[in-house]
C-alpha cells in the first residue's frame, strides 16, 4: 500500500503551553518500498507513525493511505501491522493466542474457522522460525523472540503496509543486525510497504531504500544513501548520518581557506565568495609534512585504520589514515589536506556544479604556492 | 558438587546483607509472630474440644449457627462480588478520568479503613432505616433494606469498596497504554479490548481484591449489626452469634462457630488464592508453572 502524507502539523498544549511536535510534514511512500525515519529523540519520528497509524490525531493536513483519506478513521480501519517499541504483547495470552488475537476479534461472519486460524498461527510461527513456543507465554520469551511475536501478531491480518516503532531498541548487538537481515528479507517476501522509525543511522542506511531525516518535528531531507552522503541537505544531516568534521573558513575566488591554521586551502570551483563551512568524514583527509605543522598522536584503530588526534591548537580533531602510511607520519609535524568535503552556508548545502569538491589530493599544494591574489583578498 | 555444609549456609543470608542485624530480625519476628498470631489460632482450634467432644459435637449440630454461618457467607460473598464491578470503574476513573476533585473522592474511598465500623453501622441504620433518606423511598418502591440481609450486604459492600479499588488501582496505572493501542490496531473493538485485554490484566488484581473484602466481610461486625436486625435464621451473622453465645456463658458454643468460622475462611481463601494463579498465568512469572 502507498502512503502519503501532505502537510501534517501535530501540536499539544501541555503544562508548558503550546508544544509543535510535526510542522508541516509531508511524505510520499510508494508501493513497495522500505523506508526508514531517523533523528534525534524529539524529532517526531514516533509521533508521524503513530499518525500514520491513527493513534494520535493531527492537527492539521492529511493521510492517504493506498489514495483514500485517513481522517475520522480508528485504527482498527486502517489494516495496517504496528510494532511497538516496547512489543506490547499481551502477557496473559499464549504466543500462539497473540498472534491469533487480530483473527480472532473479527466478526463471526468474517473470522476464519478454527482450524483455519490455527494454520494461519503455526505458518506465522514457522516464518519467525519459533515453531515450538505456540504455547509458551511472553515472560518466557527473550527479547528477540518477543518481537518477532509482536511481527507475526502484526503480519496475521495481512495488513499491506507495516510500521515499525525502533523494533531493533531493546536487542543486542548481534540479535540486532540477524534481526534487521531478517526483516528486510520480509519486506521482500511479503511485498509489503514498511516505514521503520529509529535513531540509529547505520542502522537506517542498511535496510531501508529511503532514508527520512527528522529534526524538531520538521524532515530535513529525504533520499537515498548516497543522496544523502554527497548532497546532506544541512550540516545536521551530515552529522547525525555519522562521524564528521567540521572547519569554518571563507570561499575566496575559487579558493576554501580554512579559518584554523594547519589546514591546506583546496580549490572550490564556482562557489560564490563569502563565509562557508567545509563539513568531512574522518578519513576524508590527507597529511602534508610540514616542519611548522600541528602534532599528531595514534589514539586507537580499527579495519586497517588508525585513528589519530590532530592538535589543532584551539581544538583537536580526530581523523581517520591507513595504518599503512603510519610509520612515515610517526612523529612528523603536519598539515591536514581536505580531500573532498560539502561545503555550506547559512546551514545550508551550497549547490555548485559538484556538491562535493573533490578537493586537491594536494600532491602538496601548499599554501606558498597558492596565488598571491587569493591571499591578499582574505 | 556442594558439601553439606555449604548446602546449609546457603539458608542464611549472605554476608553484607543490606538488612541489618537480619538473624536477630528475623528471630524476634518469627517469636512475635508466633504469639500473637500463632499461639490465639492453635488455642482456638483446641479449645472447643475441652468442654469435651459431646459438647462439640452437640453444639455442632445446632441449626441456628449454621443459619448464621450460611448467612455471613452469602452476604460477604455477594457484598464482594458486586463490589467488583463499582471497584473497577472507581479506579479506572481515579486513573484514567482526570475528574475534578479526584484528590477528593482519592481520600473518602479510604474512608471505610479509617472509621470505626459502629459509627458505619449507625449510619447505615439511619440512611436506611424505614424513616431515613433512602430507606423511605425504598420502602414506598416495597424494597426493605434495614433489618434484612440486603441491609447486611449494603453494609458490607461499604466496608469492601475499597479493597477492590486499592487493589485494582496500582495495576491499572502500570498497565501500558500500547496494550490498548495494539489490540485496537489488531481490529478489536472497544468492548473486545475491554474484555480480551484490559479485564483479563487486570484480573489477578481484582481477584485479590475480591477476597480480601470477602475475608473483611467474613468477620464483620460493627458495621452489620445496627442495620441487620439480627433476627436469628434471617439477618444474625456468624460473629454476633458468637457474641450471643458468650453472653450466654456458652463457651462450647461460641468457640465451635469460631472454630467453623476459621476452617470455612481458610477454605475459601485458599479458594481465592488458586483462583488467582489460575488468572495471574502468564501475568506473573511462575503462576502458570
Amino acid at each position: 500500500m502507498s502512503v502519503r502524507v501532505e502537510d501534517l502539523t501535530r501540536s499539544v498544549t501541555g503544562s508548558k503551553g503550546e508544544k509543535t511536535l510535526l510542522q508541516d510534514v509531508s511524505l510520499d511512500v510508494p508501493n513497495g518500498e522500505f523506508v526508514a525515519l531517523v533523528g534525534p529523540s524529539g524529532a517526531g519520528k514516533t509521533t508521524l507513525l503513530r499518525a500514520i497509524a491513527g493513534l494520535d490525531p493531527a492537527t492539521s493536513g492529511q493521510i492517504m493511505i493506498d489514495g483514500r483519506a485517513m481522517q475520522g478513521l480508528a485504527p482498527r480501519e486502517r489494516n495496517v501491522g504496528f510494532v511497538f517499541q516496547n512489543y506490547a504483547l499481551f502477557q496473559h495470552l499464549t504466543v500462539a493466542k497473540n498472534i491469533s488475537f487480530g483473527l480472532d476479534v473479527l466478526p463471526r461472519a468474517q473470522r476464519p474457522s478454527r482450524t483455519e486460524i490455527a494454520q494461519k498461527v503455526s505458518d506465522l510461527l514457522q516464518l519467525i522460525r519459533l515453531p515450538d513456543l505456540g504455547s509458551a507465554y511472553p515472560y518466557r520469551l527473550s527479547g528477540g523472540q518477543r518481537q518477532r511475536v509482536a511481527l507475526a501478531r502484526a503480519l496475521a491480518r495481512r495488513p499491506g503496509l507495516l510500521l515499525l516503532d525502533e523494533p531493533f531498541g531493546a536487542l543486542d548487538p548481534v540479535v540486532r543486525r540477524a534481526v534487521r537481515t531478517w526483516i528486510r528479507s520480509l519486506h521482500e517476501q511479503l511485498g509489503l510497504t514498511t516505514i521503520l522509525v529509529t535513531h540509529d543511522q547505520e542502522e537506517a542506511l542498511d535496510v531501508a531504500d529511503r532514508v527520512v531525516v527528522m529534526q524538531d518535528g520538521r524532515i530535513m531531507q529525504d533520499g537515498n544513501a548516497d543522496t544523502l552522503e554527497i548532497r546532506p541537505a544541512t550540516p545536521f544531516v551530515m552529522e547525525f548520518l555519522g562521524e564528521s568534521l567540521c572547519f569554518a573558513g571563507q570561499i575566496s575566488r575559487g579558493w576554501f581557506l580554512a579559518d584554523e591554521a594547519h589546514i591546506e586551502p583546496f580549490q572550490v570551483a564556482d562557489q560564490e565568495a563569502g563565509p562557508a563551512v567545509a563539513m568531512i568524514r574522518p578519513y576524508e583527509v590527507t597529511l602534508v609534512p610540514e616542519a611548522e605543522g600541528s602534532s599528531l598522536k595514534r589514539t586507537g584503530g580499527r579495519y586497517g585504520m588508525a585513528r589519530l588526534l590532530v592538535d589543532l591548537g584551539a581544538r583537536s580533531v580526530e581523523i581517520l589514515r591507513p595504518e599503512a602510511e603510519m610509520p612515515a607520519v610517526d612523529g612528523t609535524k603536519v598539515n591536514l589536506a581536505i580531500s573532498s568535503a560539502r561545503l555550506f552556508r547559512d546551514g545550508h548545502l551550497l549547490h555548485g556544479k559538484d556538491p562535493v569538491v573533490s578537493a586537491v589530493t594536494a600532491e602538496n599544494i601548499r599554501a606558498s604556492e597558492i596565488p598571491a591574489h587569493v591571499l591578499s583578498a582574505n | 558438587m556442594l558439601k553439606p555444609v555449604h548446602a546449609l549456609r546457603v539458608a542464611w543470608p549472605r554476608p553484607g546483607d543490606p538488612l541489618p542485624g537480619f538473624r536477630f530480625a528475623l528471630i524476634t519476628t518469627v517469636f512475635w509472630i508466633g504469639l500473637i498470631v500463632a499461639l490465639p489460632l492453635t488455642a482456638l482450634i483446641i479449645r472447643p474440644w475441652q468442654e469435651g467432644t459431646g459438647a462439640m459435637v452437640a453444639a455442632m449440630q445446632d441449626s441456628r449457627m449454621f443459619a448464621a454461618l450460611r448467612i455471613s457467607f452469602t452476604t460477604a460473598f455477594l457484598a464482594a462480588l458486586l463490589d467488583v464491578p463499582l471497584g473497577i470503574i472507581l479506579a479506572w476513573s481515579l486513573v484514567r478520568a482526570h475528574l475534578p476533585g479526584r484528590r477528593v473522592v482519592d481520600a473518602l474511598i479510604d474512608l471505610p479503613f479509617a472509621i470505626p465500623t459502629a459509627v458505619t453501622g449507625i449510619t447505615l441504620a439511619t440512611l436506611y432505616g424505614p424513616q431515613g433518606w433512602l430507606g423511605a423511598p425504598l420502602k414506598y418502591l416495597g424494597i426493605s433494606v434495614a433489618y434484612t440481609a440486603t441491609g447486611i450486604v449494603v453494609a458490607l459492600m461499604f466496608v469492601g469498596l475499597p479493597f477492590i479499588v486499592r487493589s485494582v488501582e496500582p495495576v491499572l496505572r502500570e498497565f501500558p497504554p500500547e496494550l490498548e493501542e495494539a489490540a485496537g490496531l489488531l481490529g478489536a473493538r472497544p468492548w473486545q479490548i475491554l474484555t480480551r485485554v484490559a479485564l483479563p490484566t487486570l484480573m489477578p488484581a481484582i481477584v485479590s481484591g475480591f477476597g480480601l473484602a470477602f475475608a473483611r466481610g467474613i468477620g464483620e461486625y460493627g458495621s452489620v449489626i445496627f442495620i441487620a436486625g439480627n433476627q436469628p435464621f434471617r439477618s444474625e451473622i456468624a460473629p454476633l452469634l458468637i457474641v450471643v453465645r458468650l453472653q450466654e456463658f456458652d463457651y462450647a458454643g461460641a468457640t465451635s462457630i469460631a472454630f467453623v468460622l476459621l476452617v470455612a475462611s481458610s477454605v475459601c481463601l485458599a479458594g481465592v488464592a488458586w483462583l488467582r494463579r489460575r488468572v495471574a498465568r502468564g501475568l506473573i512469572a511462575g503462576a502458570d508453572s
